[in-house]
């Protein structure tokens, strides 16, 4: 029924306008909660803009302002499919090349990272053998792997995926492991007094207790993951957004360069909302006590 | 002649990193069939250690238990524990939770017989209306309900609870101890319940076993509880026996065993 239909329903009956009464209060209230969602960001949006255009004004700027931005890079903005052969694709094709490249990597990761966790998270004796090492290792940032994997692969694209690999795995290990280790003692009891074989309490109790801190780990490994690629492609070339935003640095396109890092911004973005909405809906109420 | 339950020259000593602690000496107690025994005294005398050890989730440095003259030695379902913080899986429904004892326990049965028996102990405990809900969805009295549904799913031949009500204010308790007091009647269960509150005991139990307090804790008195059954809260407020044996139990509690903090050294 439209709101239309309510007034001449309420003008034949004369019911003093006792729907549009209610109507109205209702619709007011709900456009209300929706302004206040996206009426700040809009408004940041366009002061930032407003700034980024008036401090690119002058004319020896070295950077773009945003309408030189849009005028410059148009066809890359408006048509990401276009695909005239070798490096020259439109932007949905490196960020799917890259994309990839980081599922192969990160699946990888989360299920050595979940593996490992689990033994690690179990074994008083491994969690304090390997807990240290991987302290170390975790700190190393994602390029210095890249020398010692092309070493030991010989070829850019295994390398690529062992540096997303090492770079995602080692927040997966240690959440899982923290998550394995903080089961509450009163659920093993549990599993004791009902019996549950070792296999029944692994998928019964311990998967779906540690569910959460799984999740965080997960999160934090495909943020870092999709940090590494873009940096591994800009040095071992080839399709990929990474290289893609060398490459326009190369041919001196700094409009190019900024489009593409809204791009990178925004997959970075649903990609840590992705991971986040399956933990959720694999997590259903664990993390909610 | 043995007893159904026997707990046997019990003693426990925890060797940790600030040296061996000797929690327990010397524990003797007999149970028998159908029996309700609480075991009261102060924090920290070892009273929940005893019901571990019972449930088989502890071992004994000394001494033993005995269920229908076999040792036991490890946790089963024939020693169903109702714990202190209830212990339900916050992923699992009401049912599931339930159902996660029954399909394991009773597995024996056809999947439509144990279904049935899930929803039988729901009922026992009226908590069917709330089958499909999480635990973080309902109360804390709610969640004991559902605990001891798990246990009592179990069919066990003992009952063991820590301390079930300790957690729930003073209303919701008094609700649930009459909950007990009726499944215990239609059961007749042997259960053996913890707990620190006097009333609780007198109410609920048949004989009370009173500790002393640790290092070294063991059993001080045992209180025979001679109230007819079934037994009503209101009804027993003034009655002789009842206020004889609550000030038996408050005596040995306040002026023979007092807490350890508040004892001059």
């Amino acid at each position: 029924m439209t709101a239309k239909d309510m007034v001449d329903r309420g003008f034949v009956a004369k019911p003093k306008e006792s729907r549009m009464q209610e109507f109205l209060p209702v619709l007011v209230k709900f456009s209300g909660k929706v302004a206040a969602q996206v009426v700040p960001p809009l408004v940041v949006i366009v002061l930032l803009l407003l700034v980024w255009h008036l401090s690119t004004m002058g004319v020896k700027s070295n950077l773009p302002g945003p309408l030189k931005v849009l005028h410059g890079s148009w066809e890359l903005i408006t048509n990401p499919f276009y695909d005239r052969g070798g490096l020259d694709k439109g932007l949905f094709w490196h960020i799917s090349a890259s994309l990839q490249r980081v599922a192969i990597g990160y699946s990888l990761a989360a299920v050595v990272g979940i593996g490992l966790g689990v033994l690690i998270g179990q074994s008083q004796w491994a969690m304090r053998g390997l807990d240290p090492i991987f302290q170390i290792l975790r700190t190393v940032p994602p390029l210095a792997w890249l020398p010692l994997s092309l070493a030991a692969f010989r070829d850019s694209r295994p390398s690529a995926l062992f540096v997303i690999f090492i770079t995602a795995i080692w927040p997966i290990i240690i959440n899982t492991a923290v998550g394995i280790r903080n089961i509450p003692p009163d659920y093993r009891n549990v599993a004791r007094v009902v019996r549950l074989s070792p296999i029944e309490y692994f998928y019964k109790i311990m998967v779906p207790a540690s569910v959460p801190y799984i999740f965080t780990g997960l999160r934090i490994g495909v943020g870092l993951s999709w940090l590494a690629i873009v940096a591994a492609e800009m040095l071992i070339g080839g399709v990929g957004i990474g290289f893609f935003i060398w490459d326009a640095w190369n041919s001196s396109q700094i409009g190019d360069i900024i489009v593409a890092l809204i791009y990178v911004g925004v997959v970075g973005y649903f990609l840590d909302r992705f991971i986040a909405l399956i933990g959720h809906w694999v997590g259903r109420g664990t993390s909610s006590m | 002649m043995s007893a159904y339950l026997s707990i046997e020259g019990l003693g426990m000593t925890f060797t940790g990193a600030s040296g061996r602690s000797e929690v327990l000496r010397d524990v003797d107690l007999k149970i028998d069939r159908g029996e309700f025994v609480a075991i009261i005294g102060h924090s920290g005398c070892g009273k929940s250690t005893v019901l571990n050890i019972v449930a088989g989730l502890l071992e004994s440095t000394t001494g033993g238990v005995m269920l229908e003259g076999k040792e036991v030695n490890e946790p089963g379902p024939d020693r169903a524990v109702v714990f202190q913080s209830h212990a339900l899986l916050p992923w699992l429904t009401v049912y599931e939770n339930v159902a996660l004892a029954v399909n394991k326990v009773q597995a024996k049965k056809t999947p439509a017989e144990r279904a049935q028996w899930i929803l039988h102990n729901l009922d026992l405990v009226n908590m069917t209306e709330a089958k499909n809900k999480r635990p973080s969805e309902i109360s804390g009295g709610m969640r004991q309900r559902v605990g001891i549904a798990r246990a009592l799913a179990m069919e066990p031949k003992v009952l063991l609870m820590d301390e079930p009500f300790g957690a729930l204010d003073a209303l919701t308790r008094a609700h649930l101890q009459d909950s007990v007091m009726d499944i215990q009647q239609k059961l007749g269960n042997t259960c053996i319940m913890i707990t620190h509150d006097v009333d609780e005991a007198v109410l609920l139990a048949d004989r009370i076993v009173m500790m002393t307090n640790g290092p070294a804790a063991t059993i001080g008195e045992v209180l025979s509880v001679p109230l007819p059954r079934p037994r009503r809260r209101l009804d027993l407020v003034a009655d002789p026996t009842y206020i004889a044996c609550r000030t038996r139990v408050l005596e040995f509690l306040y002026a023979r065993e007092r807490r350890p903090s508040t004892q001059v050294a």
